[in-house]
């Protein structure tokens, strides 16, 4: 085959341009494989990030013709229409260079949703029995899988709205933790995402629950949060 | 700056959501003209009356059949959010989305019936 | 929108769901019989019922619309936080005002 692809790539900071590069077309090449190739044979310059290269890291998220997706599982096939691809780095982010993003912001707005775990036992202490069919179990299950890759951050227009929103990777892990009986965290946890840019500035757009690799759906968790915040707001536990 | 649209605006939930705010806003502008209009009968209801014989007009009918358009999708879209934020989650959004749709439609056209 | 924002907001969105359908109905009503100022003013004066049922709607819409607008100049305007609070705040009054107004030019006599 000797079809190439017409791939605009973006280079530089926030500040910068798309570049098109012309690269060789082959079968089940992925996005992935794409930006590889201009790097290893076009343009050592190229800046971008991987590392599992198979679908388990979420390294790789990039903005593929305006979605943000996972490069090493998107296959130029399905995306490329008319033998074209644009490449940008994740959206919401600062950008370092080229196709990589600082993801510090992303993980702060974790840390200030308090999604980490509280413990209540040390290690003398008998393991706690979980059953993992129990309402909330299944609700921490559910949301449990989050792997940090961005897509649903980069997604979101809330987040593109308002600078103070911590976002449904920080939110959902949240739920997680609150539903998690071992967890002595929740009254702070619950303060910490009821006020601005907290859990109810979510707008149940769903494009989180749209494009998420790993089939999450942040819009549910969220929509248990702003219950649990009302809740405990109307009962006096949190204040504003 | 990476100015770019971002595709997935096209999802059918996307616009339900843009919908029930630009509904809520242009509500929120046509209110206060609303309650001065009312609030025309503090100066007898011959004033009042002959506001709603110039409202008679085609083009005055036609808005307010859009306003009534509005007004019931943002109804139905304000509850469509209320359901996903206080009931378990269910699948089939889009389907409850598009049918909100539909029913201000129709109310909307019932409305347009009565007034032409 | 904060916690306390987000309750008003629903609860007030709540109580009016049913407000806004008779709303409604009273409007097609009215249109379907052509009602003419002297007939509807006929209805509306002296009657409690009307004044509670109005006076309750402009409440709880004052409060409902405010927020809402907020919102919006919070996430698609430039202007600071506590310029949109007052705006805000100025929006929902002049609702109040001018719809308790209102209610008040049909109900009393």
């Amino acid at each position: 085959m000797n079809a190439k692809l017409a791939v605009s790539l973006w280079r530089g900071a926030q500040n910068g341009r798309y570049e098109t590069y012309r690269v060789p077309q082959r079968s089940s090449q992925t996005v992935l494989d794409v930006v590889t190739f201009v790097q290893r044979h076009i343009d050592p310059t190229l800046s971008y990030r991987f590392a599992c290269r198979v679908g388990v890291c979420g390294s790789c998220a990039m903005t593929v013709n305006g979605r943000p997706r996972w490069t090493c599982r998107t296959h130029v096939a399905k995306v490329a229409a008319g033998g074209k691809l644009e490449i940008g780095p994740l959206a919401n982010l600062p950008v370092i260079k080229d196709l990589a993003t600082d993801m510090q912001p992303f993980f702060e707005k974790w840390q200030r949703a308090k999604g980490a775990f509280a413990p209540t036992k040390t290690r003398h202490d008998a393991i706690a029995a979980i059953e993992p069919d129990t309402p909330a179990r299944r609700a921490a299950d559910a949301a449990i899988e989050c792997i940090n890759c961005g897509v649903c951050y980069a997604a979101c227009d809330t987040v593109r709205w308002n600078a103070d929103y911590l976002g449904p990777a920080a939110l959902t892990r949240a739920w997680t933790l609150i539903n998690d009986e071992r967890d002595g965290g929740n009254i702070a946890r619950l303060q910490a995402i009821a006020g601005a840019g907290g859990c109810h500035a979510c707008h149940s757009h769903r494009s989180c629950q749209e494009l998420c690799p790993q089939a999450l759906n942040p819009t549910a968790a969220i929509a248990g949060l702003k219950r649990r915040t009302a809740a405990a707001y109307l009962k006096g536990e949190i204040k504003l | 700056m990476i100015g770019r649209a971002v595709k997935h605006r096209d999802s059918a939930l996307w616009i339900a959501a843009m919908v029930h705010r630009i509904s809520g806003l242009a509500l929120a502008i046509f209110l206060p003209f609303h309650f001065l209009t009312l609030g025309l009968a503090i100066e007898g209801e011959a004033r009042l009356e002959s506001f709603l014989r110039w409202s008679d007009q085609p083009s005055v009918k036609a808005a307010e059949i859009g306003l009534v358009f509005l007004f019931t999708v943002h109804l139905f879209g304000g509850l469509r959010i209320l359901v996903i934020e206080n009931f378990g989650w269910r699948d089939g959004q889009k389907q409850l989305a598009a049918l909100a749709a539909a029913l201000s439609a129709l109310v909307a056209f019932a409305f347009l019936m009565r007034v032409f | 929108m904060n916690v306390r924002l987000y309750v008003w907001q629903r609860a007030t969105a709540a109580v009016m769901a049913p407000l806004v359908m008779v709303h409604i109905a009273v409007i097609f009503y009215a249109t379907r019989h052509g009602m003419s100022a002297v007939d509807i003013l006929a209805r509306t004066n002296g009657s409690i019922a009307w004044a509670a049922f109005y006076g309750l709607f402009v409440l709880a819409v004052s409060i409902h619309a405010s927020i809402g607008v907020r919102n919006i100049l919070n996430e698609w305007t430039p202007l600071p936080e506590r310029r949109v609070d007052a705006c805000a705040v100025f929006f929902g009054l002049v609702l109040a005002v001018l719809g308790l107004r209102a209610v008040a030019a049909v109900v009393l006599p």
